[in-house]
């Protein structure tokens, strides 16, 4: 990061005008806040495919275990640490379970959600030419490319990768091999990379709007990225923390996390003093992760807002509702962490403490979505491709919200905590909820990033089967999860308790399978629409934010002058305006 | 009768019908918001689609029925607190039996299985040992103990007399392990350096499953025991045929004598007894 400008490179020759950049400064080394956030997309889209893939190949044991792969193409793919012809081994099992969550998390969703829309985004959202800080901006990316590299490299190290599940909880992950100080390393990486671009965030949301554009003008996406970017800078630092002392107890024997006289395959386990205790990693992790979930969730709110408002042609309903339950979802955010651990021997005042605040917390979400469904009604709704995502977030993301409530209360936990009833609520939340969101942002942005449009009956063979199959997949996680089906299990027919509902792993196996051929025309979309989509003029969806106001796909600096906001961000169907919408920057009636 | 199935699996404990009973309260209760919600939504969809003369209002009207719905939910919220969570947690943390009447076991996890510890006819465990930890001797009883002498040791085994509480005493020898047993609505994490009691009483007999919950390595899908409730004159016999045999004690005994001659001890952790 030393090099501050281009001379002293012989590449870099070409002189100050942006325009002749050379390639590399322009597209791989950028610091313009589009072209990262391309990267971030575009990376982030690489990673939730790959992480996919984990899955797919994780569901196939689940619905046929112990059977060898199918298809022996697949099955050379990997060596006899991981399947023995063809046969999956548990412990790559528990690898591939670990790595899915964590690429799904931290390099596909928050890069996607927060890297990728909010830089690309944002900037032109608040009418500014560039973020805050661009040279940081370019270190955030490359410092999440290379812990993103480190985690693909983990598999590779002898054992394999971490195998200790996404939260990796100790004594499991300081005792297991030296793929877990990969992951710890490449976290490292990860967290510091979210870091900086929460800083930039806030810096750039603060400072530079452009004039006229107060607090309550903005959009709501980019109220949703601010309180973001506050909880990925309070809540990320205590996992680096914890980070660092779980890297030290594995690497130099400190006992952090481990207690007094651990007794490991039939011997005590030498080398460590001992006075650790594992509940604290769980604290330290869940204060993150918690919020985390937020991180994941509000983006996609964002997205969804800004899609509603633009196809019901009419403002949101309760768009100051929408901000204050927002801002209060994030203080809440960081006081409901435990009710990840009532079954760790939590008595009845601390675990009533987390209970309460995990209601309370229940009621922006309720709002929230209430708001957006009220959004629809009294408008003129335009059943785009970017809409249809947009709608299906609603339903499902409720689904996602309703089946917290039993897991939120520590009594009906019991029962539930730790089966598939966990795995199917917090995927409805995070994927048919925020990754929906995120194909509704994708669809809706592409014009602006491109210059072109997306192929819309390809858009809808995307999303008719993408939404029936995901359901397929997780739907049938809540009857598993009455049953008492414990998650993270290499061979669920071990158990008489989990065999009635073993057929529903191979409808959820199925159901997986062609939700990954479902994604093949948004690929095919995505690559076609780049060169010969239909060329988009800057406002190809007559919507009023700022955005819309620069060309597309907006140069360097992106506004050919600065625009100056004159009204609230969802202007559709005023009665001063003589067309239907009236964007915010213009000042005569549109 | 039917055990496992689609559902919840049959309850065989005192107290699971609470828990049982939240669950399907819950469910009701987010069925019908979750269909009156997309009814609406269906709803709206349908009557606000774009078509030719269909105009878009700017002004929008405020909704009384919302506000009603978010103080409905936050109403029943806090009835599902005060009425139901609140009290069976702390009835089932708090309100444990009466130790004199009930079986105390304590129950040990490991990679991969579950060590069961009864203290034999005496009551009272005796001491162990992570020192005295082997193959032979998984919960590493220190049998140089007089307490230890008849103290009987399972592997994956759990027995429990019906219509009796039990008191059981969990922890781990190496990481974090749960103890779930599907039938009686019990399920806790086993932490190694912590000691968790739980209580439960069977109302029914059979035979049933202790599960691991908790990802522990990658035997943790086979981390499988047996839990069985035995009618209490099966019980007793069961759990005589698992003492230790006259010869056996007859050998500690001697060694006891033997090591108690020599100045230094092996370190040894008391466990905790119960009386």
């Amino acid at each position: 990061m030393s090099q501050t400008n281009g001379h002293s490179h012989p590449h870099g020759a070409a002189g100050h005008d942006s325009h002749e950049l050379p390639f590399w400064r322009k597209y791989i080394f950028s610091v313009d806040h589009k072209v990262i956030g391309i990267q971030y997309a575009v990376t982030g889209l690489l990673f939730l495919f790959f992480g996919f893939c984990l899955m797919m190949l994780m569901r196939w044991q689940l619905a046929y275990p112990g059977q060898p792969l199918p298809v022996p193409f697949l099955a050379n793919l990997f060596n006899e640490t991981q399947m023995i012809s063809g046969i999956m081994l548990p412990e790559f099992y528990n690898q591939l379970g670990a790595m899915h969550g964590t690429i799904m998390i931290f390099l596909g969703v928050v890069p996607l959600a927060v890297g990728g829309f909010g830089n690309f985004v944002v900037p032109l959202q608040i009418g500014a030419p560039d973020m805050a800080f661009p040279k940081l901006n370019m270190m955030s990316y490359w410092l999440y490319f290379i812990g993103g590299i480190l985690m693909l490299a983990s598999f590779f190290v002898p054992g394999g990768t971490a195998q200790s599940g996404w939260t990796s909880y100790p004594p499991l992950s300081v005792i297991a091999s030296s793929g877990q100080t990969w992951w710890l390393v490449g976290m490292a990486f990860l967290i510091n990379s979210s870091l900086l671009g929460s800083i930039n965030f806030i810096t750039t949301i603060v400072q530079l709007r452009a004039p006229g554009l107060s607090f309550f003008r903005l959009p709501f996406f980019v109220w949703a990225q601010f309180v973001t970017s506050f909880l990925l800078l309070l809540a990320f630092p205590p996992l680096m923390g914890a980070a660092v002392l779980q890297l030290m107890d594995r690497l130099a024997h400190t006992s952090f996390f481990l207690p007094t006289g651990l007794v490991v395959n039939g011997a005590p386990i030498a080398g460590y003093s001992g006075g650790g205790n594992p509940l604290l990693w769980q604290h330290l992790f869940w204060f993150l992760a918690h919020p985390e979930v937020y991180v994941l969730i509000l983006p996609a709110m964002g997205i969804v807002a800004e899609v509603i408002a633009n196809n019901t042609r009419k403002p949101l309903y309760g768009y100051k509702a929408l901000i204050y339950s927002v801002v209060f979802l994030g203080f809440m955010s960081f006081i409901v962490w435990a009710h990840h651990m009532y079954l760790t021997g939590m008595g009845t005042g601390m675990s009533a403490f987390f209970q309460v605040t995990t209601m309370i917390i229940s009621i922006p979400s309720v709002i929230i979505l209430t708001t957006m469904i009220l959004s629809l009604w009294g408008g003129a709704i335009r059943f785009t491709v970017p809409m249809l995502f947009a709608l299906a977030f609603l339903p499902m993301f409720g689904i996602g919200g309703l089946t917290g409530l039993p897991l939120g209360l520590n009594a009906s936990d019991i029962h539930l905590h730790d089966t598939y009833y966990v795995i199917g609520h917090f995927h409805y939340v995070v994927a048919p909820g925020t990754i929906f969101a995120l194909f509704a942002g994708v669809y809706y942005w592409f014009p602006k990033a491109t210059g072109r449009q997306m192929v819309g009956w390809l858009g809808k063979l995307h999303f008719w089967p993408s939404l029936i199959f995901i359901n397929g997949v997780f739907m049938p996680m809540f009857i598993q999860g009455m049953a008492g089906v414990q998650r993270r299990l290499y061979d669920p027919m071990q158990y008489a308790h989990a065999q009635p509902t073993q057929v529903l792993n191979v409808v959820m196996s199925v159901s997986a399978w062609l939700l990954g051929l479902a994604q093949i025309p948004f690929i095919v979309n995505f690559f076609y629409s780049i060169f010969w989509g239909r060329k988009a003029d800057q406002n190809p969806w007559q919507a009023t934010t700022l955005e819309w106001t620069a060309p597309s796909p907006p140069p360097h600096g992106n506004f050919t002058s600065e625009p100056v906001v004159y009204r609230g961000p969802y202007e559709y169907a005023s009665p001063d305006s003589k067309s239907d919408f009236w964007p915010q920057a213009m000042k005569e009636k549109n | 009768m039917q055990k496992y199935g689609w559902s919840l699996p049959i309850d065989v404990s005192t107290h699971g019908y609470q828990i049982d009973r939240l669950i399907w309260v819950i469910h009701w209760f987010m069925a019908v918001l979750f269909v009156g919600w997309f009814l609406f939504f269906l709803y709206t969809l349908f009557r606000f689609r774009a078509r030719a003369g269909h105009k878009p209002e700017h002004h929008e009207k405020h909704f009384k029925l919302p506000t009603y719905l978010e103080a409905g939910v936050a109403v029943f919220e806090v009835v599902l607190l005060v009425g139901f969570s609140f009290p069976i947690w702390a009835h089932i943390r708090n309100q444990f039996p009466d130790e004199k009447k009930a079986l105390h076991v304590r129950v040990v996890a490991e990679q991969f299985a579950w060590n069961v510890h009864y203290p034999g006819p005496d009551g009272v465990f005796g001491r162990t040992s992570p020192a005295l930890m082997n193959a032979s001797n998984p919960l590493g009883i220190d049998r140089t103990d007089p307490r230890a002498l008849d103290d009987i040791a399972t592997i994956n085994q759990l027995h429990i007399p019906v219509d009796t509480p039990v008191i059981a005493q969990l922890t781990s020898k190496d990481v974090i392990h749960s103890f779930f047993l599907p039938v009686m609505r019990v399920k806790q994490d086993t932490t190694p350096g912590q000691q968790i009691p739980v209580w439960f009483q069977a109302k029914q007999t059979g035979d049933f499953e202790i599960a691991c919950a908790q990802l522990c390595g990658l035997g943790h899908y086979r981390m499988r025991g047996f839990f069985v409730v035995d009618p209490k004159e099966t019980f007793t016999q069961w759990l005589a045929e698992q003492a230790p045999k006259p010869e056996e004690i007859a050998a500690w005994t001697a060694a006891a004598a033997a090591a108690a001659s020599k100045p230094v001890a092996a370190p040894a952790v008391a466990a905790p007894a119960s009386h």
